[in-house]
């Protein structure tokens, strides 16, 4: 038999050389696909080099109606489009990667090999992204060079490296958000019209960048860059989870099997019935239901907070930095003086409320609704954001709160006394409620990123959301009820004993 | 990991394992409580109507898909703990050649030989010799997209032999082949029958697999429903060997002289069958009794069963 070479794989090292050895097949294959090269070829040498000559006339042009501004706005501008449009390849490679190799039924004998998932992963997603960023840097080059000989203009150092980490970053998050979807596909067509999903919010961010390039406001695309990164680590870490050869050769046709995604779901509902250690069955019939009463107070639901720690700690997090908002600010618009007047404030003064559009009418069953429709509204912005906007969502009215905390300091009453009028009452409840709910539905979220492990992405998709509802039922809600009676009918007694008149 | 160190030193006698092996795919039940071993040098036929869990098992064996339940050893190593050991000792065959067209052969074996772990040189030697043996050393320098289908199935041939495995998966290796390109790869097959390696067969083909195998496994929605020998399955599943006598004149009284012997099943003008379980005694004494009676015999020939026979009427119960 022939013997593995192990000196090969000791000097090596045997993880890079697996992934090199299989880029060096991707990109070999990429560039052997003339679909693929003839518009990167275009876009990388013909493009930019048209873009030059197109600013170098534009700039002539503005600047004989008075208007040079225009030009020099236009020139980054033009910059960041000559890097972006190869980068666009990406996204059509990344797609086709996995789910092609599917359809072309070259995917099974690659699988085969010693390759980790891991390793598969990384190896298909940098090779997708090399020759579209190659290509990309090379446009940049071409169009800065015809410039620099048309016009003698160079970009200040920061703005290229700028638009050079700004391609980067965004030719990472097709790259990656097309893998995900690649490798949870079933064809090329499905998958074609899933990168929607990309190709929607990319040309958005586009747009702004194009606004912000105009705007001449280089500092603000740092925090994009920013922005981008965090996507990028997100959706890198989400394709390395949820990854797996099984579900690339498993998955034969994209069937929904809602029977069995109910049946999982109502399996996850379920709990065992507990009561303090008491032999269930030796108590009287009638009694049972205590069984199931102590099995979700006493078990059920503490297990899911402790298996929920890290989304909680996440919510807790994201609380103390709304507080942070919040102050800073109160410290930078402080309200005119007599805007903030409590002196004659009543237990009437909040039955006025209703006056003002956006908040709910000042009833229990006013606030309540209020409030569930909220944490609803997280929970179903927090599936389509891996949980970022429901945390969002809440630490805006936190920030709304310390920001008028602050205003009350600055006003001279006690930021403790008007914290704990206006809010702890019903606060006591309502934060810890709304906290929790925040935290699942940011599991919710998670689940499509980092299933638990051993689960699939539906099964912990399902297994999060009968979290969510077992405890907003049994738990949140009763506890929303009670702090939308205390809202309603103690806080502005609390609130007009403190500071009325 | 002792459960490792004690199948690894039991190499010589399970190069393949299965204990208990079952595969679920969200509430179908591909492959159910699958239990066999396979010794090295032996070729083991998966023989199963389509969906029977034959791809699903080999998968397994391959270490791509993980049991649900139960347990997988592959040359020792548990397909589930260590999956990378057990894909580098694997060749793998699969169903489609799944060929990556718009590469030339010598790149492609390159590629392949390289995941596996063999040098550049070590992996140009054993592809060339892998192509002459399977008539196609032009095969190197074409580009994929060109080859004929055969060719194709050859190539991947080649791929899943290119790393010596001492494990071949082979699902439908034959398929695709002209009956010449079939013939070579079935005698390539049997070539590889080695001291040390265990072949898993998956094929429609039942005189490949009975030409081929040393032992046939018969599949049915996931479970194994026979096993052994090609010989052992027919006696167990079509009773007893069946004979045929040819006489010179008409049987008109040969069955009476012969019915304390063996009992006639059927009859024609000057031939008759008996079945026997014990042909060495009886034949001999047949041919005796009919010699002492002057009854001139033309032929005694056992009356070939096929494995068609043994499959259908275990895949038809």
């Amino acid at each position: 038999m022939v013997a593995v070479t192990e000196r090969m794989r000791a000097t090596v090292g045997e993880a890079p050389r697996l992934v090199l050895t299989l880029i060096k097949r991707e990109v070999w294959d990429t560039l052997r696909d003339w679909r693929i090269i003839v518009p990167i070829v275009i876009l990388t040498l013909f493009f930019p080099a048209l873009m030059s000559f197109v600013a170098n006339m534009a700039l002539d042009w503005v600047a004989e109606y008075g208007a040079p501004i225009v030009g020099e706005r236009m020139l980054p501008f033009l910059l960041m489009v000559v890097g972006f449009f190869p980068i666009s390849f990406s996204l059509v490679i990344a797609l086709e990667t996995f789910v092609g190799e599917k359809e072309r039924r070259s995917l099974e004998p690659l699988l085969a090999t010693p390759l980790t998932d891991a390793q598969l992963y990384l190896g298909k997603t940098l090779a997708a992204m090399l020759p579209p960023l190659l290509a990309a840097y090379l446009g940049i080059t071409v169009y800065l060079t015809g410039l620099h000989f048309f016009k003698g203009w160079s970009p200040p150092p920061i703005l290229l490296v700028l638009v050079v980490l700004l391609t980067t970053a965004e030719g990472l998050v097709m790259v990656s958000g097309a893998v995900v979807i690649s490798s949870q596909t079933t064809s090329v067509r499905a998958a074609n019209l899933l990168a929607s999903f990309i190709i929607i919010p990319m040309t958005l961010l586009i747009q702004g960048e194009a606004i912000i390039m105009f705007w001449a406001n280089y500092g603000v695309l740092w925090w994009v860059v920013l922005f981008l990164v965090v996507v990028d680590v997100i959706l890198v870490r989400m394709g390395i989870h949820i990854f797996n050869r099984e579900e690339l050769l498993g998955r034969e046709i994209d069937q929904l099997n809602v029977a069995s995604l109910w049946r999982k779901f109502c399996g996850y509902l379920r709990w065992e019935p507990w009561f303090f250690g008491l032999d269930l069955q030796k108590m009287p019939a009638w009694l049972r239901w205590l069984g199931m009463v102590g099995g979700l107070y006493g078990r059920d639901i503490p297990a899911i907070l402790r298996r929920s720690w890290l989304a909680l700690a996440v919510v807790v997090i994201g609380l103390l930095f709304s507080a942070g908002i919040g102050y800073d600010f109160a410290t930078r618009y402080q309200l005119p003086p007599g805007v903030l007047q409590l002196e004659n404030v009543s237990a009437e003064t909040f039955s006025e409320l209703p006056a003002v559009d956006w908040l709910p009418v000042f009833t229990v069953w006013g606030v309540l609704l209020n409030n569930v429709r909220s944490l609803m509204a997280a929970a179903l912005l927090a599936v389509f954001s891996f949980g970022t906007l429901a945390v969002a969502l809440l630490m805006a009215p936190l920030a709304i709160v310390f920001f008028f905390v602050t205003q009350a300091a600055y006003v001279g009453y006690s930021p403790a006394l008007f914290f704990a009028a206006f809010v702890l009452p019903h606060g006591l409840l309502e934060l810890p409620a709304a906290t929790i709910a925040t935290a699942l539905a940011v599991r919710l979220g998670a689940a499509f990123m980092s299933p638990p492990r051993g689960m699939t992405v539906s099964d912990g998709w399902l297994w999060a959301l009968a979290d969510f509802v077992k405890v907003f039922i049994a738990l949140l809600l009763p506890l929303l009820v009670l702090a939308a009676a205390v809202e309603v009918r103690v806080t502005p007694t609390i609130v007009a004993w403190a500071f009325g008149g | 990991m002792g459960s490792v160190v004690v199948l690894q030193s039991a190499v010589l006698i399970a190069m393949i394992d299965l204990v208990g092996l079952t595969k679920r795919f969200d509430g179908f039940t591909a492959v159910d409580r699958v239990t066999l071993s396979v010794a090295p040098g032996e070729i083991l036929a998966l023989l199963g109507p389509n969906g029977a869990g034959k791809t699903t098992t080999v998968r397994v064996l391959a270490a791509i898909l993980r049991p649900t339940m139960g347990h997988a050893f592959v040359a020792g190593y548990s397909v589930t703990e260590h999956a990378q050991e057990v894909r580098r000792r694997v060749g793998l065959l699969t169903e489609y050649p799944g060929l990556y067209l718009r590469m030339r052969g010598e790149d492609y074996l390159d590629f392949f030989g390289r995941l596996m772990g063999l040098d550049a040189d070590e992996c140009e030697r054993r592809a060339r010799e892998l192509l002459a043996r399977f008539g196609m050393p032009e095969a190197w320098d074409q580009r994929m997209g060109t080859y004929s289908k055969g060719m194709r199935q050859k190539m991947a041939l080649v791929r899943a032999m290119l790393h010596d495995p001492p494990v071949l998966l082979l699902d439908e290796p034959t398929s695709a082949m002209d009956p010449h390109s079939a013939k070579l790869v079935r005698d390539t097959v049997r070539s590889l029958r080695h001291h040390r390696r265990a072949i898993v067969i998956c094929t429609h083909n039942l005189a490949e697999a009975e030409a081929l195998a040393s032992r046939i496994a018969i599949i049915r929605r996931g479970r194994i429903i026979a096993l052994g020998t090609p010989a052992e399955l027919k006696a167990r599943l079509l009773g007893p060997s069946l004979m045929e006598l040819r006489l010179l004149h008409p049987t008109d009284g040969v069955v009476n002289l012969i019915s304390d012997l063996v009992k006639v099943e059927v009859q024609g003008e000057n031939w008759l069958r008996y079945a026997t379980a014990n042909p060495q005694e009886t034949n001999p004494l047949l041919l005796q009794t009919l010699a002492a009676y002057g009854v001139g015999v033309i032929t005694l020939s056992e009356v070939p069963r096929s494995l068609e026979d043994v499959y259908l009427r275990v895949v038809e119960e």
